[in-house]
């Protein structure tokens, strides 16, 4: 096993299922990193996830997980970059073995991959149905016939003991999303699980990096008032950690985007409630006294980051069935386009109630005008309104019939109605409870041979 | 005379669960003045009253130059199942910034 250093550098290799790939490829390339981590869990993916796996036991894991290795995968390798990630979603394992394929096909013939396990809680919430929920305190007894997930945030003794085992890659299902740097910090720099001035520093970091470019320079942007350059190829963030505990947050020079006190500034704040509580399975974080000092081009230095002990309980994401959501849109411009847009809505209304249709929740946006905020006093009337209802119902029948009646305006409707859509999903809805942290048993395996 | 907090700040806005949350940092130290003495959980629950049911919690970071709001039922129930397009309420942010104050 490697000895602590005085410093090293996490890089962040994706804020989201989704995220582009190749700023992490640019990090893995040219950043000089220690570890490159990749956050790609929101919190209805596992459950989403786990009926994936269903279909096929293989699978189960995020998308993208294979296009994000074979990208980052060589020079992770050629430099010794060491990747931490809970792309394992529904399944670490089977991810693990789609890690180990794709390494083999890039000619690694054996990548060990340690595995992080224990986080699926299901059968734990089965037999505690009187456990509350943190949303409206009831027992989540009623969730448990549609449940479709429970998953424990696990904190960063997980990480760092999957760390230790040497593995070039660190594969997990839920872990909080802090916890996934502060982990490599723990076994990097050699910090005790107890330290809370380091664990608070190590929090911050990943607090600042888990939403990789939204510290720097995405999210940002607003042309003429705060402008950044390159926005086409906004790089991603790293952090240079000391054993000490300093921290300075940097990107690639080369890359496009900003990182400044401004960013930091912001991304602090994002997902934040109380400042001085911001509740993680490794410690609660206190950044009322935080303060960042520029420190060259694309670096900023934080300090100030306070904690209190953990709390002696778990977060669990409970994923449950929730009914469907159904929606359809048509659009309509030129003269008297909103009046049209509104008797069209007038018309599905009442269709779907002749068809005996009802719903505990309709909602209607005027897409050009009332959407995102609502219509406001005195909003202006835009030349195009594309009329957008949407519903929700716990009968298929009933969702789907929004879309349909919808997208029959196009010949039962108002003049000049275009473009219409509908689509229908599920609904994965997710509420919260808290468990005692030891009935919760983790576990690390490492597939392949070290 | 009056002006928006567009032009004294920048915001951004997170999500967890039915709660949106909004930061607003000023751009200096007279900006920041205005924002701290005027931009209040009440001036903010008013803006977003065809929104959120609230309450909204104001937080102030003075290190920062930066007001934290948490605006509380403000999400459609949440991410997961709300029927808004924007479902994370990323939008948000720009609503805080066309608030009116006095300049």
């Amino acid at each position: 096993m490697s000895s602590p250093k005085t410093s090293i550098r996490v890089g962040t290799g994706a804020g989201f299922s989704d995220d582009r790939i190749e700023p992490a490829v640019d990090l893995a390339e040219r950043g000089k990193l220690d570890y490159l981590v990749f956050e790609c869990l929101a919190e209805r993916t596992i459950a989403r996830e786990n009926l994936t796996r269903l279909k096929d036991p293989e699978r189960g894991y995020t998308p993208y997980l294979v296009e994000r290795f074979q990208a980052v995968l060589p020079a992770c390798v050629k430099n010794g970059v060491r990747i931490v990630t809970n792309m394992g979603a529904a399944n670490p394992l089977g991810a693990a073995r789609a890690v180990r394929r794709e390494a083999k096909a890039l000619g690694i013939a054996d990548l060990p991959v340690a595995v992080v396990t224990g986080d699926d809680v299901a059968d734990i919430v089965r037999k505690n149905p009187q456990l509350p929920l943190m949303e409206n305190g009831a027992p989540v007894e009623s969730l448990i016939p549609h449940m479709a997930s429970a998953n424990v945030y696990l904190g960063a003794d997980v990480i760092r003991d999957g760390l230790a085992t040497g593995a070039p890659v660190v594969m997990t299902g839920r872990v909080a999303d802090p916890s996934l740097f502060v982990g490599t910090m723990l076994h990097g720099l050699g910090w005790g699980y107890d330290d809370y001035p380091k664990l608070a520093v190590g929090t911050l970091a990943g607090h600042m990096m888990e939403c990789a470019a939204q510290l720097t320079g995405g999210c940002f942007i607003d042309p003429g008032k705060k402008d950044c350059e390159d926005p086409v190829n906004i790089g991603f963030p790293y952090a240079d950690v000391t054993a000490d505990g300093g921290l300075t947050l940097g990107k690639l020079d080369d890359s496009g985007g900003r990182l400044d006190v401004m960013t930091c500034t912001e991304q602090i704040l994002y997902e934040m409630h109380d400042p001085t509580s911001y509740i993680t399975p490794d410690c609660v974080l206190d950044i009322t006294a935080v303060e960042f000092a520029q420190d060259g081009r694309n670096r900023v230095r934080a300090t100030g980051a306070k904690a209190r002990p953990r709390t002696p309980t778990y977060k669990v994401a409970v994923g449950y069935h929730d009914g469907y959501i159904g929606e359809g849109e048509v659009g309509y411009a030129g003269p008297n386009a909103l009046a049209r847009a509104q008797l069209a809505e007038r018309i599905v209304r009442e269709r779907l109630a002749k068809r005996g249709f009802t719903y505990p929740e309709i909602r209607v946006d005027y897409i050009g005008m009332s959407s995102l905020h609502r219509m406001g006093g005195g909003r202006t009337v835009p030349y195009e309104v594309r009329l957008r209802i949407a519903a929700r119902s716990p009968d298929r029948k009933a969702a789907l019939a929004v879309g349909f009646e919808v997208r029959t305006l196009h010949v039962n409707g108002p003049s000049g109605g275009g473009g219409g859509s509908n689509t229908i999903r599920e609904v994965l809805a997710v509420k919260s409870i808290l468990i005692p942290r030891d009935m919760v048993k983790t576990a690390v395996t490492v597939e392949g041979t070290l | 005379m009056s002006v928006k907090v567009y032009d004294l700040g920048h915001a951004r806005a997170g999500d967890k669960g039915n709660t949106s949350n909004v930061s607003v940092t000023a751009y200096d130290e007279p900006a920041w003045k205005i924002l701290r003495e005027q931009l209040t959980a009440e001036r903010v629950m008013q803006a977003y009253a065809e929104i959120a049911q609230g309450p909204v919690t104001r937080y102030e970071l003075p290190k920062l130059k930066a007001l934290n709001f948490v605006i509380e039922n403000a999400l459609g129930g949440g991410v997961t199942v709300s029927l808004a397009q924007d479902m994370h309420g990323k939008s948000l942010s720009f609503l805080m910034l066309d608030i009116d104050l006095n300049g």
